[in-house]
């Protein structure tokens, strides 16, 4: 579950250990330079960041407004954008929208995607950099694992689990990020693999370094655009797989508000409310599109063999 | 070839086992087993239970239960009638020769329930394959031969648009934009494959795909839009890579006509990696059908999966992830001989 996409267009990122070259500058360096100059990865971060900052304020932007997630009003329900109190209107009960909506992305963005995103890394840094470095009987059953999860359709793996568990939002997070680091754990490896035969690592055994501190004090650190991209990506793709899930009412369930359950009932407003169909589904797109904009800036800023204009 | 396919075959035997595994353990975590509903009625006394435990062979040590379950106990005796002896053959076929037990809603056997459904999601599926694959590598092609200019852009930022929507989403937003059109041309009830809600109704059958067309229309669009985005940027990548071989320029060196060098020399060398990425689209198409076939009311096996997880009906929601992963490990398989037939330098051995 949780494949990315590989992209042909764009190579893995290899830090070299030593200083890069260019203008007497650090890859660190040059690759802020190049994100600096990326308008569309800045758009994409001004825009993630403007929205998390607005889930957070969600309570007092509730206030400013004098609206309320939670309180229903039946007779106010479906009413149109820009009504009067209601600036995104109100929905099937009269709820307003806007703090729904805002409510729902803390929940989506903040509780879930990104602590699952964590949860999967972690376990794929791990894994990766282990059986990368070990190899052999470790390296045997991890990858026995991989295929056995990869075999199984994402969605379809998340269903059993959640038949089995009907998980609360603590064990939704626990669910996603146990089931998808699969796909890291291979990058990972694969770059560990190269990285084992620097020479750097030979002179760190050479000094006595234990297997320990090698992964983590010398391969780890040369990991770290790969583990930025990962992240950006995943945390995508997992607001994408909950948002499936939640649509389906096997996520996080109401009146707990997502992205993804508030358009459980959507075929049911078609006629009443256009906008509680649209605005959902646009504030997830934008939200992924910005984080698979950022991935895929980051990967380009710290590309070694890109050439600078 | 046919060692290769058998070779292939062999080395998916871990993988199914895997499956199988977690299966099990998750069906035998699963509340509601055989021992709970003796524990719940009160009829029951501590040793008629544990009688009866003792011969369903839930006593037994978990690797037993989980052979048992995988191959049948019909080779096993067991004491039924309770004298002592064990004399009477099990029932269970197991889930190697198709037994999945009995759906605890519909009380049918698991195995007819899902072969009732997966003539509805091929006839999907297939549609959604060929769809991305005719669409995703026609837009490729066409964005490499017109490489930097406006369709080449456009393709691109419509490839990263389709990989970030919702597949529920673009399913409602096409139902609510393009729906009432197809109804007002079509009619939604002409040639309707109706919701089946009994077994007579899916075999009775649905009309032919010919005379419902609009009404695969849009559930093919929405299951092969991921595919259509990733067909779309290995296509154009992968021409893009061939056009700068030394064989292309032989050939423009030759004189040959722009589009004889772009179809007959690259597009026709650029499709064998493609070939490689059939495997997990199938794994996608398996994995959208849930979300695809509930908007569409599609009477698939992603639908069936979806209800049975509702009516919490363990043993089809088991054998239906079963199902779909034996799917999903043949769609490799055939990604790869298909990868083999079409690469001269890959030989089978």
């Amino acid at each position: 579950m949780l494949t990315r996409s590989q992209d042909p267009e764009s190579t893995i990122v290899q830090i070299s250990p030593e200083p890069h070259d260019s203008n007497g500058m650090s890859l660190m360096q040059l690759a802020m330079r190049r994100l600096r100059r990326d308008r569309l990865t800045l758009i994409a971060i001004g825009f993630l960041l403007t929205l998390a900052l607005l889930a957070f304020a969600a309570p007092l932007i509730e206030q400013a407004l004098g609206v309320s997630y939670t309180r229903t009003d039946v007779t106010n329900a479906f009413q149109p954008v820009n009504s009067p109190g209601h600036l995104l209107g109100t929905d099937d009960l009269g709820r307003d929208h806007l703090a729904r909506l805002l409510y729902a992305g803390q929940v989506s963005l903040l509780w879930i995607a990104i602590p699952a995103a964590l949860l999967s890394l972690g376990i794929g840094v791990l894994l990766g950099v282990m059986t990368g470095y070990y190899g052999g009987v470790v390296d045997d059953i991890v990858n026995w694992i991989i295929t056995t999860l990869n075999s199984i359709p994402s969605l379809f793996l998340l269903l059993i689990v959640s038949a089995v568990l009907s998980p609360g939002p603590t064990t939704l997070v626990l669910v996603l990020g146990l089931l998808g680091w699969t796909g890291t754990t291979r990058l990972v490896r694969g770059e560990t693999l190269s990285i084992r035969e620097r020479e750097f690592i030979i002179s760190a055994k050479a000094l006595g370094a234990s297997p320990w501190r090698i992964m983590f004090h010398h391969i780890v650190p040369n990991l770290m655009s790969i583990v930025v991209i990962t992240l950006a990506i995943d945390i995508g793709t997992l607001i994408l797989v909950e948002s499936a899930l939640s649509f389906l009412g096997l996520g996080v369930k109401p009146p707990i508000p997502t992205w993804g359950n508030m358009l459980t009932n959507a075929q049911t407003f078609f006629t009443k409310g256009v906008h509680l169909v649209i605005i959902p589904g646009m504030l997830i797109t934008t939200t992924v599109l910005c984080l698979y904009v950022i991935g895929d800036g980051i990967r380009d800023a710290f590309d070694p063999t890109a050439v600078d204009k | 070839m046919l060692k290769y396919v058998l070779r292939r075959l062999i080395q998916a035997i871990p993988a199914f086992a895997g499956i199988t595994l977690l299966s099990y353990f998750l069906m035998t975590a699963a509340p509601g087993g055989p021992e709970s509903i003796l524990l719940g009625d009160p009829r029951v006394t501590a040793q008629q239970r544990q009688l009866l435990a003792q011969r369903l062979g839930v006593t037994d040590p978990w690797p037993i239960q989980y052979v048992r379950w995988l191959i049948g106990n019909d080779w096993q005796q067991f004491d039924m009638d309770g004298d002592g002896i064990a004399d009477e053959p099990g029932q269970r076929k197991g889930i190697l020769r198709g037994d999945f037990g009995y759906s605890l809603f519909s009380k049918r056997p698991v195995i007819d329930l899902i072969s009732d459904r997966i003539p509805a999601t091929l006839e999907l599926g297939v549609a959604a394959l060929f769809t991305s694959v005719f669409l995703g590598v026609g837009t490729g092609i066409v964005a490499a031969v017109r490489h930097g200019h406006l369709f080449d852009n456009a393709s691109r930022v419509v490839a990263v648009i389709l990989n970030a929507v919702p597949g529920f989403w673009l399913g409602l937003v096409l139902i609510l934009v393009v729906g009432p059109f197809l109804n007002q041309n079509f009619g939604d009830s002409i040639g309707r494959c109706p919701t089946p809600q009994t077994a007579e109704q899916i075999r009775a059958g649905c009309p032919p795909v010919y005379n419902r067309l609009h009404l695969i229309v849009l559930p093919t669009l929405v299951l092969a839009a991921g595919g259509i985005a990733v067909f779309s940027r290995f296509m154009r990548a992968s021409m893009l890579d061939v056009i700068h071989q030394d064989y292309v320029r032989t050939a423009q060196a030759k004189g040959l006509s722009p589009r004889t060098i772009w179809f007959r020399h690259g597009a026709r060398n650029a499709l064998i990696p493609i070939a490689t990425f059939v495997g997990p689209a199938i794994a996608g198409l398996l994995g959208g059908a849930p979300i695809t076939e509930r908007i569409f009311s599609w009477p698939g096996l992603g639908q069936l999966s979806v209800n049975a997880v509702f009516q919490q009906d363990y043993p089809v929601v088991m054998a239906v992830v079963i199902i779909a992963s034996i799917g999903t490990i043949l769609g490799f398989i055939l990604s790869d001989i298909l990868y083999a037939v079409i690469d001269p330098r890959i030989r089978f051995n």
